[in-house]
């Protein structure tokens, strides 16, 4: 039932306490938050920088423009909703198309049916702040609907898979791969049961998943194996994840990005607090890799020159998976 | 560097802390349980005498330098009396004056005491005695005894016990007769003593007092016989020549005095009556902090009106309950709703009692929980949302408390005294968790937070946990030191241990 502490410290387990204090207290100034917090910022910085964002449709600031979304996605097939300042997934609203016979109903990711008045509901809750991590008022983001790429299909359940990347004082540490299952509503959050699976970082290479914190070798709903895909463009991945620190300034960061059909990958959003489950999903702590990369830290370092020793530094342990693959 | 300023911080707190706990408990004597009770004993002497044409002036030896024995208060009881307190040669004195008084006066005394053996001490050294002038022929006896007892022992506590040997002796020698010719009663018996000890230049003083015990109607007092030895005072029965002091003797005069003078007056009757009562150590470690003029005292909560103290022994534990939260979610990794919701709702528990207390928080949340989902389909905004909540709240704490009324469950009308605001934003957070992360989520949250309110009922309604907070507020600090060094705990949770054991399989 319980493992003892000293055999977690040996496999280099982080646990949340040493998260928040060792990590985000230190690396992560409070007064770099909202850059990450805030949706609308955090796009508005990777565009400077020059990264691929999905493309922003219109914000709602206040109550008296919640019907203004109607105008937002007047043409448009489909698009996200989601708060600025959302946390673990909660609030978003994924759209993918419009009712054939009625105009004002859209259809969800899920393939509900949702009336524009519900719609406006929605927005309404999250400018009210329900889904804002302090509560306060917020504001409503549509954007552009990932049109994701067809590699993860056979292990996605609806929804938008991405990947995650924690990337530790802007070395790309460790990545998972989550993948929205029916339980988890076609979210990507491990925490509404989405699957997460673990990436070898050098060959960008799945590994095994992770459901309820117990690893699994195939999606729930698909049936379809987990392991063994291969992440298209996950050079280009590691060092847009890479760059995200410069853009933030944030020592401990996760930057989630999608896979665009068409557009390839982009940075949805990116977090202050990452969680710790992705080291269950590669079945390797994450403190033995923040050792190392705090032993060969380099501060002038290119995101470039910095992606390299990651995937030099942090291949998968192949015997792990040999294990769970029997 | 910043651990080392968080450990300093939290010793520091701690140091203050537990020296400011261990000075009022060690030396201030504050009790660490709850309800301990020192026996206190009041000792009333009663004066009564008939009075004189003129003015009466009445003097009555008090208790000054009482051995194992702690003064706790002392008061007169005279009407019409000028009262004063002096100090004369034999120690204090307590002394009554009048003009004129007519007919038969009493006048009481009243002292309490109580058992301290650091008052053994408080006595001074005193000087040798120059040799007394005694008439021939008691001189020749007594110069006789002394030298034929200092030719019999080695040191002062065997020259008393022997020269008491000889006194009580049923056929004593000559000289001891000629001596005790004129002693009649125990008192000069004793004086006499004390007259042949003077002359072997050994301190030597008459004490009378009273053993304390129980109820008594009249206590007499009796004489003992104290004799220093250079180092302290030794008591010794001056009938049989031991060397002890009746238990708990409380010593109320001393010397050859008389007890009592009265000018003016006749027929003068002395009484002592005892009377044992039990006083909360609080009461009287407080008494005596007061009489020493010592600082403590006046930040101890047991100077608050009685009303405040009653809302203080519970906010007092509420710094209680944030530990135990600290602990089951930063080491022990229990997830509940809010920060210190728990917190409330335990303290709300200590009004319903347990059982009752999470019937009734589980009945609320659920009904809550199902109006909520009903006004979802209204499509509210969310403060509007929240504030209907509140509202249903409210009246469903109303319905429940007239209902358990009819139903004469009188334990249902403290639903009342749940926290409402709280417990609507428990119902607004469990629905919005219901939507987004499901049943399981919530559930699991709700029951989190209901575990955690449990064990904080449990410590915060520990008896002997809420006096020594009560008692020794300065107990925070140390609590703050815990928080403070917790807040920089970076090891794993309990749940991590299971959460994270794949990971050690391999």
């Amino acid at each position: 039932m319980f493992a003892r502490p000293q055999q977690l410290r040996e496999a280099g387990v982080l646990g949340l306490n040493e998260r928040n204090t060792d990590f985000i207290m230190r690396l992560n100034p409070r007064s770099l938050y909202p850059r990450v917090d805030d949706k609308v910022i955090t796009k508005d910085l990777a565009l400077k920088a020059g990264m691929a964002v999905p493309e922003l449709y219109g914000v709602i600031f206040n109550q008296g423009e919640v019907k203004d979304f109607v105008e937002i996605v007047e043409g448009r097939e489909s698009f996200v909703i989601k708060p600025a300042q959302g946390s673990g997934g909660d609030g978003i609203l994924v759209v993918t198309g419009r009712s054939k016979r009625k105009r004002d109903s859209f259809r969800l990711s899920s393939g509900m049916l949702i009336s524009t008045g519900e719609i406006a509901h929605h927005i309404s809750n999250i400018v009210g702040g329900q889904y804002s991590l302090s509560g306060n008022r917020d504001k409503a983001l549509i954007e552009y609907c990932v049109n994701f790429d067809p590699v993860f299909a056979e292990v996605s359940y609806q929804g938008v898979p991405d990947i995650r990347v924690i990337v530790y004082r802007g070395y790309p540490a460790m990545a998972m791969v989550r993948l929205p299952t029916r339980a988890s509503d076609g979210k990507a959050n491990l925490h509404q049961r989405a699957v997460g699976a673990g990436v070898d970082m050098s060959l960008g290479e799945t590994l095994t998943g992770v459901l309820d914190n117990e690893v699994v070798d195939e999606h729930p709903d698909t049936g379809a194996l987990v392991s063994g895909l291969q992440i298209p463009k996950w050079n280009f991945i590691l060092e847009t994840a890479a760059r995200g620190f410069e853009v933030t300034e944030l020592g401990y960061l996760g930057v989630d990005m999608v896979i665009d059909r068409d557009l390839g990958p982009m940075i949805l959003e990116m977090n202050a607090r990452p969680g710790l489950n992705i080291q269950i999903a590669n079945c390797t702590g994450l403190a033995s890799r923040v050792a190392r990369i705090d032993e060969i830290f380099d501060s002038r370092a290119t995101p470039e020159q910095r992606t390299r020793v990651a995937r030099r530094e942090f291949p998968a342990d192949r015997q792990t998976s040999i294990h769970f693959d029997r | 560097m910043k651990q080392q300023y968080v450990f300093g911080l939290a010793a520091l707190l701690a140091i203050v802390g537990l020296s400011v706990f261990a000075y009022k408990w060690q030396v201030l004597d504050f009790p660490l349980t709850r309800n301990q009770e020192t026996s206190v004993w009041t000792i009333e002497s009663s004066i009564s005498f008939d009075s004189g044409p003129g003015s009466i002036k009445v003097n009555l030896l008090i208790p000054t330098l009482t051995p194992g024995f702690r003064m706790l208060n002392e008061n007169s009881v005279s009407r019409g009396y000028g009262f004063s307190l002096n100090y004369g040669s034999g120690g204090r004195e307590a002394q009554w004056a009048i003009r004129r008084a007519d007919g038969q006066q009493t006048i009481y005394y009243r002292i309490s005491v109580y058992e301290d053996e650091g008052m053994n001490q408080s006595d001074t050294t005193p000087p040798f005695p120059p040799p007394p002038v005694i008439n021939e022929p008691f001189k020749t006896a007594v110069d006789v005894i002394v030298a034929d007892v200092k030719e019999q022992s080695a040191d002062t506590a065997s020259f008393t016990a022997e020269l008491l040997r000889r006194m009580n002796d049923p056929s004593p020698d000559p000289n001891v007769e000629l001596l005790l010719s004129n002693a009649t009663t125990r008192a000069e018996f004793v004086e006499s003593i004390t007259t042949i000890l003077a002359s072997a230049r050994i301190p030597a003083r008459m004490v009378h007092g009273t053993a304390l015990q129980g109820r008594q109607r009249n206590a007499e007092p009796v004489t003992w016989l104290e004799v220093h030895d250079g180092d302290q005072w030794r008591y010794f029965n001056p009938m049989t020549g031991e060397e002890n002091l009746p238990e708990r003797f409380l010593v109320w005069w001393r010397g050859n005095e008389p007890l009592i003078n009265v000018e003016g007056g006749s027929n003068v009757q002395v009484g002592f009556a005892v009377q044992e009562n039990h006083l909360d150590a609080v009461a009287i470690a407080e008494t005596q902090v007061a009489q020493q003029g010592a600082r403590a005292i006046d930040f101890s909560l047991y100077s608050l009106p009685i009303q405040t103290q009653a809302v203080y022994s519970v906010l007092l534990m509420i710094p209680i309950g944030a530990l135990i939260m600290v602990i089951l979610r930063n080491m022990v990794g229990i997830d509940a709703f809010g920060t210190f919701m728990p917190v409330l709702i335990a303290l709300a528990f200590r009004e319903t009692k347990l059982v009752w207390g999470v019937i009734l928080f589980s009945v609320l949340v659920a009904l809550g929980l199902s109006i909520r989902f009903l006004l979802d389909r209204l499509r509210l905004l969310l403060v509007p949302r929240l504030s209907a909540v509140l509202i249903v709240v409210v009246i469903l704490m109303l319905l429940i408390s007239l209902m358990s009324h009819r139903l004469g469950m009188e334990t249902g009308l403290s639903v009342a005294l749940f926290p409402m605001v709280i417990i609507a934003m428990t119902i607004e957070r469990m629905s919005v968790v219901w939507e987004e992360r499901g049943a399981a989520d919530a559930m699991r949250a709700g029951a989190g937070s209901l575990i955690v309110a449990i064990i904080a009922y449990v410590f915060m309604g520990l008896p002997w946990l809420e006096h020594l907070i009560f008692t020794f507020p300065e107990l925070l600090l140390v609590v703050l030191a815990l928080v403070v060094l917790a807040g920089r705990y970076t090891g794993y949770r309990l749940l991590e241990l299971s959460r994270f054991k794949v990971l050690t399989e391999q």
